[in-house]
């Protein structure tokens, strides 16, 4: 028989019991609308971390430090064969970093504990130097204010755990200036070795010690910032007060590095107590962390981290899908015990279908058709209707969410590849569900089935 | 008469069922020729095989030995799939309750046997038409058998087993669900059909009057043998 004769005989048995086969078809949705409501939720969720996760930053960088500072002080571990020469993480290291392949940008990580004074009262805090990449990373989506107007401008953006100290009603504080005051490293010029007199800056490379001089800066607080966006990785707690990292460089604040390059007397030229790598994206991070340790630094990544987080939503994904499909396979109970009934049903009709001629496999296929329709069906209804109950998930996540003034989310997200995947499956597991009794139809002695009344 | 003449040739036909212990005999070593053109009308009362002898050659059955040759082939040795497209093509069937599909129209079940033959679709309208035109339904073409009297679904039946232009057709009690005048009125059809050219009609049937009128020749079967396989008439 011509397929579309064969569907056209199988559609028409199909309405013949309409009520019968429509509930069917039921069941067949709602197993394929828990499995599809399963997978989007760990769909849903996985986006929503690896969202997360990307906007930290965390995933595309590499963090160098220089490789004597990870086997610490005063002890020499015996270096591997393959290492190279530890070197010092210098300006000249971070130009040849930033030459390397699939690097967008190279910047060092500017931390000090300092004195603030606002209104007149003096604070303790962190200071970090924020690179311009970091505006778009979205750690800044839903401050308040605005980000800093420029690279160099003498600006703060505050964490607002910070701010709140300052005055509890943190909107007021944007606009008014604030005083920072540092301890700015000089280098001592190698003649006049106990000076505290500020000189020129190329005196910078000579040997020597250095000096700290209390300096102080005005800023103008043009932001309020309630994440975290220099929260800890290779720092030295988290940043409170933020500045545009260029600003943060020319301050040329002390850091813990300076006093221990000067123990060591390794060298007269500043050091980095660490760089960030930011790399196109987390595939370049394993390739460019390689880079790195060859060149004779350390660099760690959260490569790894991100890799088990990847391994783990995997799982979660079958486990859920596993639990979905559960439905699904009482509905394939469904499907067989409505094509059973179907066969005992048109038995006689068979039979005349064989007297005139229907080979077994003409037989077969119809009801496999039959079977296979009614999963498409099923299939398409059950992914509209599990769509439904991603979006009822969503919308109620979101409401509680509003409720406690949190923003809002997307914990279930339907993907094509679930859609298609999900009529597939809905149609594989109804052919499958109708192989008995499609065999059943065709293997009927002909002769028995026209004597049945 | 050469071989080649008969359109149905039956050697040491047995079909044999096992129910439990007991072997029931329902077709015991019967052989048969019949040539091209003939009318049969296969006689015996109830259980005496003759119902199991023509599903024989219908094709809906095979014999436990002995072969059923027709069209030049040998039914008990060719595939099941063969075996479907004999039915197909060679053979049109007639029952005695009919038969036709319930929830579809005339036309639709006189479609069947085209569909079942992957005859274009495009042909088929006019082979539909003319073959119950043929029979006399021409204008009831839309309607169900639900619709119809017994007598014009027997019609609508024999146009549904001609529809594929077979050179055999079978008839199981054509009559018996019909009232004397209307049952006569179909074998004077089936009469008519015999006029075409090579066709063979076996039927089977217990009234041997309205066999003797319209059958060409009488076979009487009794407990599965052939007690006379009667001469052409």
């Amino acid at each position: 028989m011509k397929s579309r004769d064969l569907s056209d005989l199988a559609l028409r048995n199909l309405r013949e019991a309409i009520l019968r086969n429509s509930l069917t078809t039921l069941g067949i949705a709602v197993g394929v609308a828990s499995l599809v409501a399963m997978v989007s939720l760990g769909a849903g969720l996985q986006q929503l971390a690896s969202k997360r996760l990307s906007q930290s930053g965390l995933f595309d960088s590499v963090f160098v430090t220089p490789k004597m500072n990870l086997r610490g002080m005063g002890r020499e571990a015996a270096p591997a064969p393959s290492d190279k020469p530890p070197r010092l993480l210098d300006e000249a290291a971070r130009q040849e970093i930033s030459r390397l392949p699939n690097v967008i940008e190279v910047f060092p990580q500017v931390r000090f504990f300092t004195e603030v004074r606002y209104d007149g009262k003096p604070y303790a805090t962190m200071v970090a130097g924020m690179p311009e990449s970091s505006k778009a990373s979205g750690s800044f989506d839903g401050m308040q204010g605005s980000f800093f107007s420029s690279a160099g401008a003498n600006e703060t953006i505050l964490q607002s755990e910070f701010a709140k100290e300052l005055s509890p009603q943190t909107s007021t504080l944007i606009g008014k200036e604030l005083v920072l005051r540092y301890a700015e490293r000089q280098s001592l010029p190698s003649n006049a070795p106990n000076s505290s007199v500020p000189t020129s800056p190329n005196s910078e490379s000579l040997p020597g010690g250095f000096s700290v001089v209390p300096k102080e800066m005005h800023l103008r607080i043009v932001g309020v910032v309630d994440t975290e966006p220099a929260s800890g990785f290779g720092g030295f707690g988290n940043g409170r007060l933020l500045i545009p990292l260029q600003v943060a460089l020319t301050l040329r604040a002390a850091q813990v590095n300076d006093l221990r390059d000067i123990v060591r007397g390794t060298s007269s030229t500043p050091t980095f107590a660490s760089l960030t790598v930011r790399a196109k994206g987390p595939a370049y991070v394993e390739a460019l962390e390689v880079s790195i340790k060859n060149m004779g630094f350390g660099a760690f990544s959260l490569l790894d981290a991100s890799k088990s987080l990847t391994t783990f939503f995997k799982v979660l994904d079958i486990l859920l899908g596993i639990f979905g499909s559960l439905a699904l396979f009482v509905a394939t109970l469904g499907i067989v015990n409505t094509l059973v009934m179907a066969v005992l049903e048109r038995r006689r009709e068979i039979g005349v279908l064989k007297a005139l001629g229907a080979a077994d496999g003409d037989v077969k296929q119809l009801f496999f058709v039959e079977a296979g329709v009614m999963g498409l069906f099923g299939g398409i209804l059950g992914v509209f209707l599990g769509w439904l109950i991603g979006r009822a998930l969503n919308f109620g996540t979101n409401f509680y969410l509003h409720r406690r003034e949190l923003p809002s989310v997307e914990i279930s997200s339907v993907p094509w590849w679930l859609v298609l995947f999900a009529i597939g499956f809905a149609i594989a597991v109804s052919l499958a569900a109708g192989l008995y009794p499609a065999s059943r139809a065709a293997r009927l002695n002909p002769v028995e089935a026209l004597r049945y009344e | 008469m050469p071989a080649s003449q008969a359109a149905i040739r039956l050697e040491h036909v047995s079909r044999h069922y096992t129910m439990g212990e007991a072997v029931i005999r329902a077709v015991d070593d019967v052989s048969l020729d019949l040539p091209s053109g003939e009318f049969l009308a296969l006689l015996g009362s109830s259980g005496s095989g003759k119902s199991t002898l023509l599903n024989l050659i219908a094709g809906l059955d095979r014999p436990t030995s002995g072969s059923v040759i027709a069209n030049n082939q040998d039914l008990s040795k060719v595939s099941s799939l063969e075996l479907a497209r004999y039915r197909r093509q060679t053979v049109g069937m007639v029952f005695q309750s009919f038969n036709l599909l319930p929830r579809m129209t005339l036309e639709e079940n006189v479609e069947l046997p085209l569909r079942l033959a992957e005859v274009d679709r495009s042909d088929r309208p006019a082979r539909v038409r003319e073959a119950l035109e043929r029979v006399g339904l021409g204008k009831r073409v839309t309607h169900r058998p639900s619709e119809l009297s017994g007598g014009e679904q027997q019609r609508a039946a024999i146009a549904r087993a001609l529809v594929n232009r077979p050179k055999i057709l079978l008839a199981d009690e054509p009559t018996g669900n019909l009232d004397s005048a209307t049952g006569e009125s179909i074998l004077a059809l089936l009469k008519e059909i015999q006029k075409n050219p090579g066709m063979t009609i076996v039927m089977v049937t217990h009234e041997r009057p309205l066999a003797e009128r319209f059958a060409n020749r009488l076979a009487i079967m009794g407990d599965g043998k052939l007690l006379s396989n009667g001469a052409s008439r």
